[in-house]
């Protein structure tokens, strides 16, 4: 799985830059940053999964880059461009042709993101008659030329069915289609292999690749399968409590992870523990609780490898290879692990 | 569709002969003997059982049903003891003046109770929505009988913009849609309207919140939906339900509006069936009841058919 861009910051001019993003959620008892300055860039044609467990921001970051996050209780800062253009400046109708125009989102309950009263292809058709002010019949033959190349299969009859007649994996077929309607540059994967079964996740993803080679699309693929990410990604992010505290390039980070986040991931996947008589290697404790994170390095707390030093401050991005990053003290130079310490004693 | 409908119906059947029995059987279950109200006191007894047997009330239950039931199919349902007038004739014509006032009054109902509702839906927790919630509240709780009397003080005794009672000036008892009848139609009309009012706004606005907070709503920003477009979409997901609430409240008015209607002495079905409960006219309390039960039953009939019209998940067929 080679990429055009391998590096951790794409050259040229990228279609998605965030900096410093923070999502703060002000409509509860207590104030919470669900998203701690993000820094994310993405070419065109360019794969990246944002991995990381329920709650850790991946999700909301997404909702952001489209400011589809409700206006009255959370406050986006620091800025996100996103085809050269400013997405908090958006005016009411520039945001609304920027939604579905030039950045399109794939949900991942593809049941309750399609409302369940109206018929899927008009749902498609509907879209595309809003973003290019066309005509009802060309946007209901604009979704049939979708239904086809997402191969759904009789996809004229299937244009008249209502959500609740499809199956969940036709329903995100129709929700690929719903999204590539009006042909946008951007695509925003919010889980959505997690709702299917596992012989259709691997269907799903293969088609999502395809289609993205094929309009050379930008995607952000957030997942919290490690496996799924491996194997669609071309450069990996990894969150925890609102920070990515790993990135770079997919093989780099698969193979040598920096971060004891990244490396507890791995190992709790299911295929370490296959061998008999061996026991699933678990991350301990739970996900932090937003509204209390400690200080500095906000992993420390379940960290096997923690030391003082690491509640000083949010550790920086380091270079962990040519190709990534990690946010780890243990990447400082002349700071040495616990366990490497023991083990040469 | 049309399978729809006639499965719905024969559904509706066991239930439309459930009524007719209980309807018969009012007759039998009321205190004294039905007779007492048309036989002079000091009756003796062979004019009793010739009364009796006049009536048909000597045979077995079951046969008077029977008979009673085989009348009633062919639109008889007994002359009216006060008047003397068949009861199918006085029935129709009420049910047809609360027919008029109760559609009225839940069109003012529907129409502000959707607005009021979708208000407080969209703005949640905002000053509107307080508003709209205590306007709401007030509606179901204020007793309709002191509103329609306070209203009566306000716009017929005080202003003198409005007739205080009656369908119409000619004093007729029928209200035809004219300009002169129509003012007498506004008071009672207004009065009955806020009950569904409050009942109506209360369930839309429960039904925008929940449709809000589903996902597809999200889903339909991020494909670029204006917020009218949006809208659009929650109101035909509030559709079925809000209209099922409406023929319900329809329902309730079409036989709940015995109060309304003796104070503003309004010539429907509830001023006929107070007077036969006076009066002791029991074919004119039974037919009354029978025929506004039958129009509950076919109402609800009509509301189940509207709404798979309007939401393909309920399953046709």
């Amino acid at each position: 799985m080679s990429s055009p861009s391998s590096s951790p910051v794409p050259t040229g001019q990228p279609l998605v830059e965030t900096k410093d993003l923070t999502v703060d959620f002000t409509g509860g008892a207590r104030p919470v940053r669900a998203v701690a300055g993000v820094d994310l860039t993405l070419g065109a044609g360019e794969l990246v999964a944002l991995l990381g467990e329920s709650g850790s921001g991946k999700s909301v970051t997404l909702r952001a880059l489209m400011r589809l996050l409700p206006e009255r209780r959370a406050t986006t800062g620091g800025s996100i461009r996103v085809d050269g253009r400013d997405v908090a400046a958006l005016g009411r109708k520039e945001l609304a042709r920027f939604r579905g125009g030039t950045v399109a989102m794939i949900f991942q309950e593809p049941g309750l993101a399609f409302d369940p009263v109206y018929r899927v292809g008009d749902q498609i058709a509907e879209a595309v008659m809003r973003h290019e002010g066309v005509s009802r019949r060309s946007g209901r033959a604009r979704a049939l030329e979708l239904f086809e190349r997402v191969r759904i299969p009789s996809a004229a009859t299937r244009l008249d069915n209502y959500p609740h007649e499809m199956s969940g994996g036709m329903r995100q077929r129709a929700m690929i289609a719903l999204a590539l309607a009006c042909r946008p540059k951007v695509l925003l994967a919010d889980e959505p292999t997690t709702a299917l079964d596992a012989t259709v996740q691997i269907q799903i993803l293969l088609l999502l690749r395809e289609l993205q080679r094929e309009f050379g699309l930008a995607v952000i693929f957030v997942t919290h399968d490690i496996g799924v990410a491996t194997e669609v990604a071309d450069r990996i992010a990894v969150m925890y409590a609102g920070r990515i505290v790993e990135r770079g390039d997919c093989r780099d980070v698969i193979r040598a992870p920096a971060h004891p986040y990244t490396r507890g991931l791995l190992f709790s996947r299911a295929d370490h523990a296959f061998t008999k008589g061996t026991r699933l290697r678990t991350i301990p404790g739970s996900p932090p609780d937003l509204t209390a994170l400690p200080p500095g390095c906000a992993f420390a707390p379940r960290c096997a490898e923690a030391m003082p030093a690491c509640s000083a401050g949010v550790p920086e991005e380091i270079a962990a290879s040519e190709t990534h990053v990690a946010r780890c003290i243990l990447l400082r130079p002349g700071v040495q692990s616990r366990t490497d310490a023991t083990a040469a004693a | 569709m049309l399978a729809f409908t006639l499965n719905r119906l024969i559904y509706v059947t066991p239930v439309a002969i459930g009524v007719t029995v209980v309807c018969f059987l009012l007759v039998h279950i009321t205190p004294g003997d039905p007779l007492t109200a048309i036989l002079p006191a000091d009756a003796t007894l062979e004019l009793q059982e010739q009364m009796k047997a006049a009536y048909g009330f000597d045979k077995p239950l079951p046969v008077q049903y029977a008979l009673w039931f085989w009348k009633v199919l062919h639109g008889d349902l007994g002359n009216s003891i006060a008047t003397g007038r068949p009861v199918a004739t006085e029935v129709l014509r009420a049910v047809k003046n609360t027919l008029i006032l109760a559609t009225v009054a839940t069109m003012i109902g529907f129409t502000f109770g959707t607005l009021f509702g979708f208000v407080a839906g969209y703005f949640r927790d905002s000053w509107l929505d307080k508003l709209a919630s205590f306007i709401s509240v007030l509606g179901v709780s204020v007793p309709h009988y002191w509103l329609g009397m306070v209203l009566v003080i306000v716009f017929a005794a005080q202003l003198g913009w409005l007739p205080p009672t009656g369908a119409g000036p000619d004093g007729s008892g029928d209200w035809r849609p004219d300009a002169a009848h129509l003012r007498y139609i506004i008071l009672p009309a207004v009065t009955m309207s806020v009950i569904p009012m409050g009942v109506i706004a209360r369930t839309v606005r429960a039904l925008v919140g929940d449709i809000l907070s589903q996902d597809f709503v999200e889903a339909l920003r991020a494909k670029g939906m204006s917020e009218f477009g949006v809208f659009r979409h929650v109101v035909t997901n509030a559709a079925p339900t809000a209209l099922a609430v409406m023929g319900l409240q329809l329902g309730y008015l079409l036989g709940g509006s015995i109060l309304i209607e003796t104070v503003f002495s309004w010539p429907g079905s509830g001023f006929l069936l107070n007077a036969a409960i006076f009066q002791r006219d029991l074919p004119l309390l039974q037919g009354t009841i029978l025929i506004l039960a039958m129009f509950f039953v076919m109402l609800n009939l009509a509301v189940d058919v509207l709404q798979t019209a309007l939401d393909p998940r309920i399953k046709r067929g």
